[in-house]
């Protein structure tokens, strides 16, 4: 019989192995979770994302003189294709404008890659968050409401990305 | 008493509560609000101030005062803060309505809203209790009885509201106000407990 031996090395050398192969497996579920069956689930709207909507905003190069970046993607639900020309409407309070102010809303189309970009006024805090309002509103994919909170004031960006299913 | 002590504490509850307004007035987000939403705001921090004094007139911590007139006042006190809660709450109706509702039904994404709602229905429900005392014939033990709890969920919901909502207030001085009406709160329930132990003792002793 091999005496089991007790040392600082065996220790350390088992114990990194149970590490390991927890990060391992970990890591490897968040792999391969998006290619169940079911595939790319769709973005729920969030609670309050409607508030202050105006639909039918216009399609602008930039809201007011701009300064502060809103972007993301839109994929299809299932397999995440990404869709271009979609128009994703986006408003929130700014240094230029209320919330339900028309100045605040403007709207843009994804590009190929199902990718949008709309340069907008920067956002203050307002009722407590600062936060901005996105919306996917044309009809042909179920309508969805975003309200993204900014990790702090100061930030001059903020992302949002949709995954849409048919309506 | 002496004169310098006594001008020491009004001195400081002064400062407690006049500083956070102080600063909240230099804010630099005022520049983007609406004055109705200001206003709105600032009703809110002075209604934070109110509960500091509540408990502090009841405790007897403030000097002048007998405690009939603190009693009285205490009383006073309590109708403006509902009157500030009022308010406060159509001041953000009228800046946006559809964030207001959904506080109000509890469906709002803001993790603060909730506890503000349940603040306001229990500052509410004191206002009222405290106005129809008489003509229910309360008597004080069923009136303590319910005024104690309710004020201890004032308390604690108004200072996590607060400490929630970003830039309304300035930080350290909103955390100060936070944590005095707290300490002076939790002091004087307490003091009254202990006094009332003490005296029901006395009571079986005898």
């Amino acid at each position: 019989m091999t005496p089991l031996a007790l040392n600082r090395r065996n220790l350390l050398i088992a114990g990194g192995s149970v590490l390991a192969s927890g990060v391992l497996a970990a890591g490897t579920s968040g792999l391969l979770l998006p290619a169940r069956a079911e595939g790319l689930t769709p973005t729920e709207s969030m609670t309050g994302g409607a508030n202050n909507y105006r639909k039918g905003a216009p399609i602008v190069e930039r809201i007011g003189k701009g300064g502060f970046w809103m972007s993301g993607t839109v994929r299809r639900a299932g397999d995440g294709a990404p869709l271009a020309g979609q128009r994703i409407q986006i408003w929130a309070h700014t240094v230029e404008g209320q919330e339900h102010e028309p100045q605040s809303h403007g709207a843009t189309l994804t590009d190929k890659d199902g990718a949008f970009r709309l340069e907008m006024p920067q956002i203050i805090p307002i009722f407590g968050q600062p936060h901005g309002h996105l919306a996917y509103d044309s009809g042909e994919f179920k309508t969805v409401f975003l309200r993204p909170i900014m990790r702090s004031a100061k930030d001059t960006s903020l992302k949002a990305h949709f995954v849409l299913q048919p309506a | 008493m002496q004169g310098q002590q006594r001008f020491l504490i009004w001195a400081a509850l002064a400062v407690a509560i006049g500083m956070p307004i102080a600063l909240a007035a230099t804010s630099e987000q005022l520049a983007w609000r609406g004055p109705v939403y200001i206003l709105a705001g600032f009703a809110g921090i002075i209604a934070l101030g109110l509960v500091l004094v509540q408990p502090l007139l009841i405790g007897g911590v403030l000097p002048g005062l007998s405690a009939y007139r603190s009693r009285r006042i205490h009383q006073w006190i309590g109708g403006a803060l509902a009157f500030a809660i009022v308010i406060h709450v159509a001041g953000l109706w009228f800046t946006s309505p559809p964030d207001m509702i959904d506080a109000l039904t509890f469906s709002s994404p803001t993790p603060f809203s909730p506890f503000g709602v349940i603040a306001m229905w229990a500052i509410f429900a004191v206002a009222l209790l405290a106005a129809l005392r008489r003509r229910l014939g309360l008597r004080l033990r069923t009136w303590r009885f319910i005024h104690i709890p309710l004020a201890i969920v004032i308390v604690a919901c108004s200072v996590v509201h607060c400490l929630l909502i970003e830039r309304t207030m300035e930080t350290v001085s909103k955390a100060a106000l936070c944590v005095l009406v707290v300490v002076a709160t939790v002091k004087v329930m307490v003091d009254l407990w202990r006094r009332r132990a003490l005296r029901g003792e006395s009571i079986a002793q005898q």
